[in-house]
């Protein structure tokens, strides 16, 4: 569309705004002002004529009517490239809007319609505002599962075909990375909203009941593969315990830590009832306090993969490609346990509760 | 004495600004010895602020581990924002790193790298050299 041809541009756009369904609303004002603009259509610029004596007055009159018309028509144009550039930007926040409603959908039918509180559409972004950080980890993140769904494939199969030991070190260091991955991917999802990562309402919720500081607890996920890597030598066993103890110390350093700064949170929004003054303060001092949570998160994930590099070091490449193939798995069956849950049958019809 | 300054600057500023500098180096290099001073008078300094959480966690972490350490709170010090500062030039980082733990008078850094440490092993190794653990 050549925004220098103003009046073939606006019997295009009559075209286009019979849109379907939920974009008439933002299209319907266009249309008001496509008719005024049809009028203008009309309008044939004069070409000043040759100034005589007697014709002067006339003359000047038609040169003043011109001028004015092209003033009036230089006005219409303008006006219409800012209300098309309005209307773009109105389509691109409903694209957004879409796309974050397809994914709550996504996420409503995987944990079942009644979690009303699943559909809390606070983190997304309410109907003014959405967070873009968000809506792209939530998709990233759905991905990073269908990958490492892949990946733990990959080991399986590394294995029932006996490959060779540099084979299943490439593919252990693969998982390895995948892993980075993700920690990077909470990061950045951290800077946009520290609150939505640290309460994982991105996981299924029975992932959520072993929640700590938006993740797993590193300690619970060496004991769980530990049974895996039998045989282990006596070093091994006695590193994997010094390891253990390690993680288990510094998790608790960090939960007191946060302990510390939830119950300061507290303090600051307990405010004498009968003092209204000085509300605005304390928000801010509250809203510097969420930078704090960003540093747990963020120690709580370096904690998580520094224990699972330290693993891979204390480990052969064998036992290390069974140890992450059973925590792919074991996270993969929580999942599956989890939509088992979700769908499974009440005795009266569940109806989707419907959140504001 | 500030009109012998005014006319320092006006009559030759050039040497008035490495007087300037020069002070502000001694000024640095006191602050560091400051600091070198009081890393070398226990075997586990932490530089902290009591509000900093943390900097509480940091405490825990010692304190679970059986280890005793001096603390310093630096928004209880005067000299407090100057020490942060130094701080903040030993770890070449331009943000706040409080807490910042040094052990047997050597540099550790932030709470990432004595998470680190700890995971791999070589902490309990270091505290045990800097006789603040003892098994």
């Amino acid at each position: 569309m050549d925004i220098y041809e103003p009046f073939q541009q606006v019997s295009m756009w009559g075209d286009s705004f019979k849109v379907e369904g939920g974009l008439n609303s933002i299209a319907s004002p266009m249309l008001l002002v496509n008719t005024s603009m049809e009028n203008k259509s009309e309008f044939i610029p004069h070409e000043p004529r040759d100034s005589s004596g007697a014709d002067q007055e006339t003359t000047n009159k038609d040169d003043s009517k011109v001028l004015r018309r092209l003033a009036q028509n230089r006005e219409a144009a303008r006006k219409s490239r800012l209300r098309k550039k309005a209307y773009v930007q109105q389509l691109e926040t409903s694209r957004l809007k879409l796309m974050q409603l397809e994914i709550e959908i996504g996420r409503a039918r995987k944990q079942g319609m009644y979690t009303g509180n699943a559909l809390d559409t606070s983190f997304m972004g309410s109907s003014e505002t959405i967070n873009p950080g968000v809506v792209a980890f939530e998709i990233e993140y759905g991905n990073w599962v269908e990958e490492q769904h892949r990946w733990n494939e990959e080991l399986r199969n590394a294995f029932q075909t006996n490959a060779s030991e540099v084979q299943l070190h490439l593919v252990v260091q693969s998982v390895l990375n995948h892993y980075s991955d993700l920690f990077r991917m909470k990061a950045d999802a951290a800077k946009a909203d520290v609150l939505y990562l640290i309460s994982g309402v991105w996981k299924t919720s029975l992932e959520r009941l072993f929640l700590w500081i938006g993740g797993s607890r590193p300690s619970q996920l060496l004991n769980l593969i530990l049974p895996q890597l039998e045989p282990l030598t006596d070093q091994q066993i006695a590193s994997i315990n010094k390891l253990r103890l390690s993680s288990q110390q510094a998790e608790d350093a960090l939960s007191q830590g946060l302990d510390k700064l939830q119950q300061s949170l507290v303090q600051d929004m307990a405010v004498d009832p009968l003092t209204a003054a000085n509300h605005g303060f304390q928000m801010a001092i509250a809203l510097e306090k969420f930078e704090g949570l960003e540093g747990f998160v963020s120690q709580a994930d370096h904690l998580r993969q520094q224990t699972l590099i330290h693993m891979s070091r204390i480990l052969s490449t064998h036992q290390a490609a069974r140890g992450l193939l059973a925590l792919g798995e074991y996270f993969h069956r929580l999942r599956t346990l989890c939509s088992l849950w979700t769908s499974r049958p009440c005795d009266s019809i569940m109806s989707p509760k419907i959140t504001p | 004495m500030n009109q012998e300054k005014l006319m320092h600057y006006q009559v030759d500023p050039w040497n008035y600004y490495m007087m300037r500098v020069r002070r502000r180096r001694m000024e640095e290099e006191d602050e560091m010895e400051r600091v070198m001073r009081i890393v070398s008078e226990s075997a586990v300094v932490i530089f902290s602020s009591s509000s900093c959480c943390m900097c509480h966690a940091m405490k825990s972490l010692f304190c679970g581990m059986g280890v005793n350490t001096m603390v310093h709170e630096l928004d209880q010090d005067s000299k407090g924002k100057q020490m942060e500062k130094t701080l903040m030039r030993l770890l070449a980082t331009n943000s706040t790193t409080l807490p910042v733990v040094f052990i047997g008078g050597k540099l550790v850094g932030s709470m990432d790298t004595l998470l680190a440490f700890h995971v791999n092993g070589s902490l309990v190794p270091l505290l045990k050299q800097a006789g603040a653990l003892w098994l």
